[in-house]
């Protein structure tokens, strides 16, 4: 696998828009730079624009005047995708019905001229590294989805391609299968070594696979960051509840507390302000003494997880706080209960504009 | 009345239909096929007999050429129509599609107003060359007027195949490196290929057995039909023209089938 390392290019996007022709704004200008050998993910909900910042990069897409895109510092815009040099993976696979499970794998090498018997030798070792040997003379209609998703990144990585693109790759999977798969798929894509850009919906296959994720909302991007920096400093509303769970609290802010109805929050803030946004993850609210909290508030339900519990507290906060316990503590509908919560666990959003 | 004698009785007027229109008619036909001189031989004259022989091969032809050539203009005008948007589309697709509209006595004579003595193609060379192209009353003009109405039927069935393509398989390929015309051949054609397979069985019956257009255009177009009917009533060999409708029947219901079997959806014979 050490032959397949390091040959990522880096890619700068600059200032790409994309307006379709009948005039929505599927893309604001956006300028992004992702590294050699980077794995970034496109995070947001559906028509976000994920999709098509992906496929501009790709080469399916040209963006609007005024945008390029740049490849190990070389201008791309107008190459077209099949001199791109990409290996992509689409959502629905797209894996060729008219072909075997090798003759998929083998296409973008076929098409290059590779002579057949190295041409055998790559997809051999294509179908080693992604679990698939025995299927090679499969037809596509005879593979299970998951078998399907392997054969399309083989097909995709057996170019040798300087980036890799993936569209939600593990979308069309069971919920079981997909998290098994994001597994291999991580390692292979840090075993190999190409740039990677993968789009996806799902907040933790972005944080388990990006080195960097990009969080998009309505055609803009919303927050770059590494997956802790997301999670744990989000700069907006809607990146927070986006990625995981998270309780809004809207109240003023006096001498360092959060004014709340259920008592005084303590935080990080000098200034005073009638009217502030600010996050608070459930799993760093601790449940305590009813009595010695400075914050307390009601049990209104209590939903047992297995390796934790969520309890959802009002009379708190001016809305329902979810706080996630650990399983062992002892928790009824109706109890009173404290809320410790460490200053450095509230994090302020800016307000909405 | 039990159930199941109730389903019989409603399978009744089918039957009767069968038997009245299908199946008695077949077996008069296949009867009177060896009824003449030879008798059984009479089939094998099909063969045998230069002239049947020649008309039989004739016939196979054109179908096959109209065949291929709709295909391939239909193909390249049905995956432009389903591609593309621009003013006017919709006219045109109504208008090439118009021809399903005609029976094909009018096709015929469209073909004599276009190819014919005073046709348009004739006045036009005529000024150019000082000489009249006509064509109209031959297997030309023949081939021109089941082009003509062999064409809308695959644009239609090309047009659908081309809206149920996968755009991302073309795009995959075009990832992979695939050229325009890569593309084509690897993953578009092979993709159409049962509707080829469904709309080309269908032109090639057409061509095979349609009478309207040849009888319009001339009488003495070498072709099956109008063999079967100068046959039938100018030399009354009543025989000779069940025997040659039992042929024309049997190749087209060959091919018929034949496409059936590697397309897997159902071909309705037309024409």
């Amino acid at each position: 696998m050490s032959a397949e390392a390091g040959h990522g290019a880096s890619v700068r996007i600059e200032a790409c828009g994309k307006t379709f022709a009948d005039g929505t704004h599927a893309l604001e200008p956006a300028t992004l730079d992702i590294a050699s050998g980077e794995t970034l993910v496109l995070l947001g909900p559906s028509g976000c624009g994920k999709t098509t910042m992906l496929r501009i990069i790709a080469g399916l897409e040209a963006p609007d005047a005024g945008g390029r895109v740049l490849f190990d510092g070389k201008d791309m815009t107008a190459v077209p995708i099949e001199r791109r040099n990409v290996g992509m993976v689409f959502q629905s696979y797209a894996l060729f019905p008219n072909m075997t499970v090798a003759d998929n794998i083998g296409y973008g090498l076929k098409i290059r001229g590779m002579p057949d018997k190295e041409r055998a030798a790559r997809v051999a070792e294509l179908v080693t590294l992604t679990n698939i040997s025995g299927l090679e003379n499969r037809r596509i209609d005879q593979l299970s989805g998951g078998q399907r998703q392997r054969v399309a990144l083989a097909r995709a990585v057996a170019i040798r391609p300087g980036i890799l693109l993936l569209d939600e790759p593990l979308t069309a999977l069971d919920a079981a299968l997909r998290d098994r798969l994001r597994g291999e798929l991580n390692r292979l894509l840090r075993a190999l070594g190409i740039t990677t850009i993968y789009v996806t919906h799902d907040q933790s296959e972005a944080m388990e696979l990006g080195d960097r994720i990009v969080v998009m909302q309505k055609g803009a991007i919303a927050q770059i960051g590494t997956p802790r920096e997301i999670y744990f400093t989000p700069r907006s509303r809607f990146v927070a509840e986006f990625i995981g769970a998270a309780n809004i609290v809207e109240a003023a802010v006096e001498d360092g507390h959060l004014v709340l109805p259920g008592g005084r929050q303590p935080i990080h803030c000098d200034g005073d302000m009638p009217a502030a946004v600010a996050m608070i993850r459930p799993e760093t609210i601790h449940v305590a003494a009813a009595r010695s909290a400075s914050l307390s508030g009601t049990i209104d339900s209590v939903s047992f997880i297995g390796d934790r519990q969520r309890l959802v507290v009002s009379g708190a906060s001016s809305r329902l706080l979810t706080v996630d316990a650990p399983n062992t503590v002892q928790a009824r509908p109706g109890e009173r209960i404290g809320l410790s919560i460490s200053p450095d666990a509230v994090r302020l959003l800016p307000p909405e504009n | 009345m039990s159930h199941r004698s109730f389903v019989w009785l409603c399978l009744l007027p089918l039957a009767v239909v069968t038997a009245a229109f299908f199946l008695l008619p077949m077996a008069r036909l296949v009867v009177t096929g060896a009824g003449g001189p030879q008798g059984l031989a009479g089939y094998l004259a099909i063969l045998v007999e230069p002239r049947y022989r020649v008309t039989l091969i004739n016939t196979v032809l054109l179908a096959a050429a109209t065949t291929i050539v709709t295909l391939i203009v239909a193909t390249i005008a049905g995956m432009f129509l389903q591609r593309h948007r621009f003013p006017g589309r919709a006219v045109l697709i109504a208008m090439l599609t118009f021809p399903l509209a005609f029976p094909g006595v009018v096709v015929g004579f469209m073909i004599i107003l276009l190819a014919g003595r005073q046709g348009l193609i004739g006045d036009f060379s005529n000024r150019l060359f000082g000489e009249k192209l006509v064509f109209a009353y031959s297997i030309y003009g023949l081939f021109l007027g089941y082009l003509y109405f062999s064409i809308p039927r695959v644009i239609l069935t090309v047009m659908a195949a081309v809206q149920k393509l996968d755009v991302g398989l073309e795009e995959a390929a075009r990832s992979l490196g695939a050229g325009p015309w890569a593309v084509q051949r690897d993953v578009v054609l092979p993709a159409l290929a049962p509707a080829f397979v469904a709309s080309g069985a269908i032109a090639f019956a057409t061509a095979m057995g349609a009478f309207g257009t040849a009888f319009t255009l001339a009488t003495n177009i070498d072709v099956l039909p109008m063999l079967i009917y100068t046959e039938f009533t100018l030399a009354a060999n009543l025989s000779i023209s069940a025997a040659l409708s039992v042929g024309l029947g049997i190749i087209t219901w060959f091919i018929l089938a034949l496409a059936r079997s590697f397309s897997g959806s159902a071909v309705a014979a037309a024409g």
